[in-house]
């Protein structure tokens, strides 16, 4: 029997999961353990509550729990409540999936400055995380710029742009629904540092926007434009959704305005510089350089700064330019690529690069935050092909006490308030229940005294 | 998707040489580590220049003395050097174009990693497939 600790129940955790449990001729039981005690990580307090076919992946996660060999437990920190040695004493493998739980900051004056937020705890907030319920965000403001234009970015400024009555029919949380209904933002602005040719999001996410009934769409002719650069490797390629893209955000830039109560205005080769201090340091706008395109020696089109400036009015700033892991305590960090030391998943030591017995990472902490939650299924699945390749090898932990029953009372010992799978089906059902009456997906408890309050404890 | 996230799950080791190690020595590092090119690093620990199979290959066709000749002299020179924030799709034009199996990266003045064609196409294969599993779970296809 081999026994593997998975640390993080997010995508990764439970891709990591089914694939150990389709290993044939091997018998596996895997403890999923997370900090808190609700699983799917970011598929609960990531992907945006308009987007709630996004979260149907968590029927193969279920499929995942239903395994006889799995058990989940919700509410265990590592670190805190069980220590790497303990899981050392109770596991053969220990694999770390705890995704990219910090943002990258923009590094400009006045970064800090009230009113301006990591986009992540904006997301996280309207999602309803426990940790992000006390968050406040001055809706009152009527311009917001939303720094970046990847999948957060846009998450963001739709939600933004969004009706009361849109929003009141998804799982977004009570509080959030609350302060968005009195939201007075007007003027939303997203910021792309590149061209339009270049922008990360993908052709469905941009239509999107172009579709909101509250909100008009808007582009600035010049802005949409691809260079000569982007328009010889447009040529070049001949790539159909990229061509698309442009042709969509051409349509915008050409729309008159409809006058709808909002106004999305999505900007190209723009690059923050500075936010302004209004005097009592809060943000009053926010200062951009224009650039160009210019091609690095492997081909890419990389944003360079002209000497053109401007400065948008914005009382409120969300920045979403990157994320990166969070180093785990006694586990080897590579600090510039923000991940779990790794090669395929195993864990290296620092000094030697030589693989760590028995410690993996797969997702976001062992590649960095790239990719669609799919993407972490052949992620998985590398990590999973090298724990296995080391079982056939004998290169696993010696445990102590290798059964099921000594990790549970360890457990049990450490946190007695943890989650069970089936605690969670509880909850689950009582947030679908709550969201029942009023047409929504389900009503998210937000506190984890609520959580246990609810089942009894 | 740019090439740090290649870079992230490779460990960051990277096997090199200098110009003025021998061709065999060279060979037994390829060999040692099982891969196709070693990046040959100068004295700042820049990039100097790439040793590929494919340049012994050559060499070796016209002499067979070459073992004992140092790297210096067969490596290539003008090598395109990356850095972590090329975007995939960039690089691989790039290297399909011009024939390169290995591209090094190099960050602030530094050797960080070597990215090589089959890590390009395996993350961008991954990245097709995770996207295809995502699309099929929001239709509700049983991939």
């Amino acid at each position: 029997m081999l026994r593997v600790a998975v640390i993080g129940a997010g995508p990764a955790g439970f891709y990591t999961a089914e694939h150990l449990f389709r290993q044939s001729g091997l018998a596996v039981e895997v403890d999923l353990y997370d900090r808190l005690p609700t699983p799917y990580g970011l598929v609960r307090f990531g992907v945006a509550p308009d987007h709630q076919k996004i979260k149907n992946v968590t029927a193969a996660f279920d499929k995942t729990a239903a395994h006889p060999g799995f058990r989940f437990f919700g509410h265990v920190e590592l670190g805190k409540d069980v220590t790497i040695e303990d899981l050392r004493a109770h596991y053969h493998q220990i694999v770390y999936t705890t995704g990219a739980q910090t943002d990258r900051r923009m590094g400009i004056p006045g970064e800090d400055l009230r009113r301006s937020h990591p986009a992540t705890d904006f997301v996280a907030w309207y999602n309803g995380h426990p940790d992000y319920r006390e968050q406040r965000f001055d809706l009152s403001q009527e311009q917001v710029a939303v720094v970046g234009v990847g999948n957060v970015a846009v998450d963001v400024v739709r939600i933004l742009c969004r009706t009361y009555e849109e929003l009141a029919t998804t799982d977004i949380s009570d509080d959030a629904l609350a302060a968005l209904r009195e939201s007075r933002v007007r003027e939303v602005y997203l910021l792309g540092r590149r061209g339009s040719a270049q922008a990360a999001f993908t052709n469905p996410e941009i239509r999107e926007l172009g579709e909101l009934p509250g909100a008009d769409v808007r582009a600035i002719p010049d802005e949409v434009e691809p260079d000569p650069l982007s328009r010889a490797e447009l040529e070049k390629s001949g790539d159909r959704s990229t061509l698309k893209k442009v042709e969509i955000l051409r349509d915008y830039a050409r729309r008159a305005p409809s006058g709808k109560p909002r106004t999305l205005v999505i900007r190209f080769l723009v690059s923050p510089v500075a936010l302004v201090d209004d005097g009592r340091e809060g943000v009053a706008g926010i200062r951009l350089v224009r650039n160009t395109l210019q091609a690095t020696a492997a081909g890419t089109l990389q944003a360079r700064p002209t000497d053109s400036f401007e400065t948008l009015p914005t009382g409120l700033v969300f920045r979403s330019v990157g994320y990166r892991g969070v180093p785990i305590p006694g586990v080897p960090f590579h600090d510039a690529w923000g991940v779990i030391l790794n090669e395929k998943g195993r864990v290296l030591e620092p000094d030697s690069r030589e693989p760590r017995l028995g410690e993996y990472a797969a997702g976001w902490i062992k590649r960095g935050p790239t990719g669609v939650i799919g993407t972490n299924k052949p992620d998985a699945a590398e990590t999973v092909a090298c724990m296995m390749e080391d079982v056939a090898r004998d290169r696993m932990l010696a445990p102590s006490e290798p059964d099921a029953g000594a990790a549970l009372a360890l457990v049990c010992q450490r946190q007695p308030q943890h989650i069970t799978w089936s605690d969670w089906q509880r909850l689950d059902a009582l947030e679908v229940e709550r969201g029942r009456a009023a047409g929504r997906p389900r009503v998210k408890f937000t506190r984890v005294e609520d959580m246990l309050a609810a089942l009894g404890r | 998707m740019n090439i740090a996230s290649i870079l992230a799950r490779k460990g960051s080791r990277i096997v090199t040489c200098r110009a003025e190690q021998s061709i065999r020595q060279a060979l037994s590092l390829l060999a040692e580590h099982n891969i196709g090119a070693l990046v040959v690093v100068d004295d700042a620990g820049g990039a100097a220049g790439m040793l590929s199979e494919r340049d012994i290959v050559r060499e070796a066709a016209r002499d067979e003395r070459l073992f004992g000749r140092t790297v210096g002299e067969i490596m290539t020179r003008d090598v395109i050097v990356g850095v972590p924030e090329d975007d995939l799709r960039a690089v691989r034009h790039t290297m399909t174009e011009r024939r390169i199996r290995h591209v090094p990266v190099v960050a602030d003045g530094r050797l960080v990693g070597i990215v090589s064609i089959g890590d390009v196409v395996k993350a961008e294969l991954d990245q097709y497939l995770g996207e295809v599993d995502t699309l099929q779970t929001q239709v509700g296809v049983r991939p």
